[in-house]
């Protein structure tokens, strides 16, 4: 396994906070990487660095073996890189169909208009949308467009999908369909690195989990060796008592 | 490994299909096949045969200004109603390709054709230029930019000697004799404005059903995902803002030719500028159909206005009523409530 994702001592500052600091981390080919860590612990912010959103203060980001530090967004969507928002961000005025084509026209995939619908098509499959592909995107429900915006990002037929916390608000059957989604674009081969606070999701879907902490890193490992680890334990899960720790797993 | 080539194998077949579209010119293809191409071409055909038939002057000077403001209004639409910019100094366009086909026909002896299309694209790409500086603003500082701009060009060329400072060129009569004399000219130009305006509407759609239109759209309903998803909005927008001088630049040309004077203050209008905005947002905004009946409407309205004794005088506070009551009450414009009410129309119109 190569590296897809290298981010090297990445710092931002907002005013008087310091949002992430020297934080390191890998992302491998194929693989499913979890970030993790209280509110606030800067891994939006995280994301917003990686895609371009904002330039880092310090540090690198090389993305397959391209220094892609410093450069805009869609700059960094032809690379190969999508996202999902945490905070959703339809085309409301548009179709579901319109929103994914925008990406598959503008992303990675860069395909012209008629070929574009095609991939639509097949990411709309994927996460379950096809029957409301000529749906406005504003009248989708909150799940709705949490698919859309999964969709949106797979149509662009990215290389790494960075997914802000795609499960929140969701109930728990929708939950357990978006699992079984996820897993299906990475066994597609697509590397993927994700927010999320629904443990048991995380826990289960991760190959590595890094876990961050007032903008720095706490700990790193597999999703075992992170429920076990005293200071993830400490500063995330809770108190140190041994039911926390079993439930976690 | 295999799961993965199979997703992927599946969109290099969609992509290998790509080539084929590419080879027929998508879009051309695409709108010659639509019914609403056959409208536009329909509308034009109109607009020059009705009052050529019947040699209706009269109705040939309403109709030109009809068509004057549908050219105007269908391009300020690519970047209002498209983009989302309110580019409320669009007039600029008009204008300083008036004055510089103007110039050319009388200093230059340039044929009017020439003269026009050199007004457009130097106009263009003057606003490719500027375009990539202001549209860095967003919202009320981008639509005070262009205002700026509009005023700006306006202070320079009341100064520009060359150009006639204050007072502006005339054009001697003899300008019009390649063109079998003045009367016979009048009719040339007007069917050349119908031609531009036909071309507008062209655009409009042509823009619309466009890999280049849906990121305008995109950027439209929401400029930081739209950068996400891969759109390169500055770029994109500078087209935009430069694509929309051209056809603008053109018609305010033939149009100064026609009336045979041009000065900074007929041609840098802001009022005219702000009526634009009105006619398009009483049509419906982003709307190819919208943007030409609004044109159309408005321009009628005011015909009848200016000529009914009570109102002459108050042909602005009517426009300005009309955009608050739009803006309040009907955001979608004409368009938005016929697409409301008929959602089967979207289909046959654009």
């Amino acid at each position: 396994m190569t590296a897809l994702l290298e981010v090297t001592g990445i710092s931002k500052r907002f005013g008087g906070l310091q949002a992430v600091h020297d934080l390191s981390l890998t992302v491998l080919d194929g693989e499913i990487l979890g970030l993790i860590g209280p509110n606030g612990a800067g891994k939006s912010t995280v994301f917003n660095l990686i895609n371009g959103v904002y330039p880092p203060d310090k540090g690198r980001i090389v993305f397959k073996g391209q220094d892609i530090t410093g450069e805009p967004p869609y700059r960094i969507a032809r690379h190969g890189l999508a996202r999902t928002h945490q905070i959703v961000q339809p085309l409301v005025g548009m179709t579901v169909l319109e929103n994914c084509t925008v990406g598959a026209c503008f992303g990675r995939a860069h395909l012209p208009l008629g070929p574009a619908r095609e991939v639509v098509r097949e990411a709309a499959e994927i996460v379950g949308l096809t029957d409301r592909l000529d749906d406005l995107a504003g009248q989708l429900t909150t799940a709705g467009k949490k698919r859309l915006e999964l969709a949106r990002a797979l149509s662009a037929r990215p290389e790494l999908l960075l997914l802000d916390e795609v499960l929140a608000g969701l109930n728990p059957t929708e939950i357990e369909r978006m699992i079984t989604v996820i897993r299906r674009i990475r066994d597609g081969g697509i590397a993927i690195l994700m927010i999320e606070h629904v443990m048991r999701a995380i826990m289960s879907l991760s190959d590595r989990i890094v876990v961050l902490n007032l903008g720095g890193k706490l700990a790193e490992g597999t999703p075992r060796e992170i429920a076990s680890n005293p200071d993830v334990i400490a500063a995330y899960l809770g108190e140190p008592e041994p039911t926390a720790a079993s439930r976690g797993v | 490994m295999a799961a993965h080539k199979s997703f992927q194998g599946a969109t290099e077949a969609a992509a290998l299909k790509s080539k084929e579209y590419r080879g027929v010119s998508p879009i051309i293809w695409h709108i010659w096949r639509r019914p609403f191409t056959w409208l536009i071409a329909l509308v034009g055909l109109a607009f020059a045969l009705l009052p050529a038939l019947g040699d209706n002057v009269q109705l040939r000077e309403s109709l030109l200004l009809a068509a004057v403001y549908i050219t105007l209004a269908s391009n300020l639409n690519i970047v209002l109603g498209y983009t989302g910019y309110v580019n409320f100094g669009n007039i600029v366009f008009f204008g300083l390709g008036g004055y510089i086909c103007v110039y050319l026909v009388s200093e230059w002896l340039w044929p009017l054709s020439a003269a026009a299309l050199i007004a457009g694209i130097s106009v263009s790409l003057l606003a490719l230029i500027f375009g990539l500086g202001i549209l860095r603003l967003r919202g009320a500082f981008f639509a005070l930019a262009t205002i700026g701009v509009n005023e700006a060009v306006k202070a320079f060329v009341s100064n520009f000697e060359p150009w006639g400072g204050a007072t502006g060129i005339y054009l001697s009569l003899e300008v019009y004799e390649p063109l079998g004399g003045p009367r016979q000219a009048l009719w040339t130009v007007y069917f050349l404005i119908v031609a531009v305006m036909t071309g507008s509407l062209f655009l409009s759609y042509a823009i619309k059903s466009s890999k280049f239109g849906l990121g305008l759209l995109a950027i439209g309903e929401n400029e930081d995902a739209a950068a996400v998803l891969g759109v390169h909005t500055p770029l994109y927008k500078a087209l935009a803002y430069s694509v929309s001088a051209f056809l603008p630049a053109i018609v305010g040309g033939l149009f100064f030719f026609k009336t045979g004077i041009i000065e900074p203050g007929g041609a840098f209008d802001l009022t005219r500028s702000i009526e634009t905005i009105v006619m398009v947002m009483l049509g419906g905004l982003g709307t190819v159909t919208g943007a030409a009946l609004g044109a159309f409407l408005y321009e009628e309205l005011r015909g009848v206005l200016l000529t009914t004794e009570a109102f002459s005088h108050f042909q602005l506070v009517i426009a300005g009523l009309l955009l608050l009551g739009i803006v309040l009450f009907a955001p979608g414009g004409l368009m938005g409530f016929i697409y409301g009410r008929w959602p089967r129309v979207r289909r046959l119109l654009a």
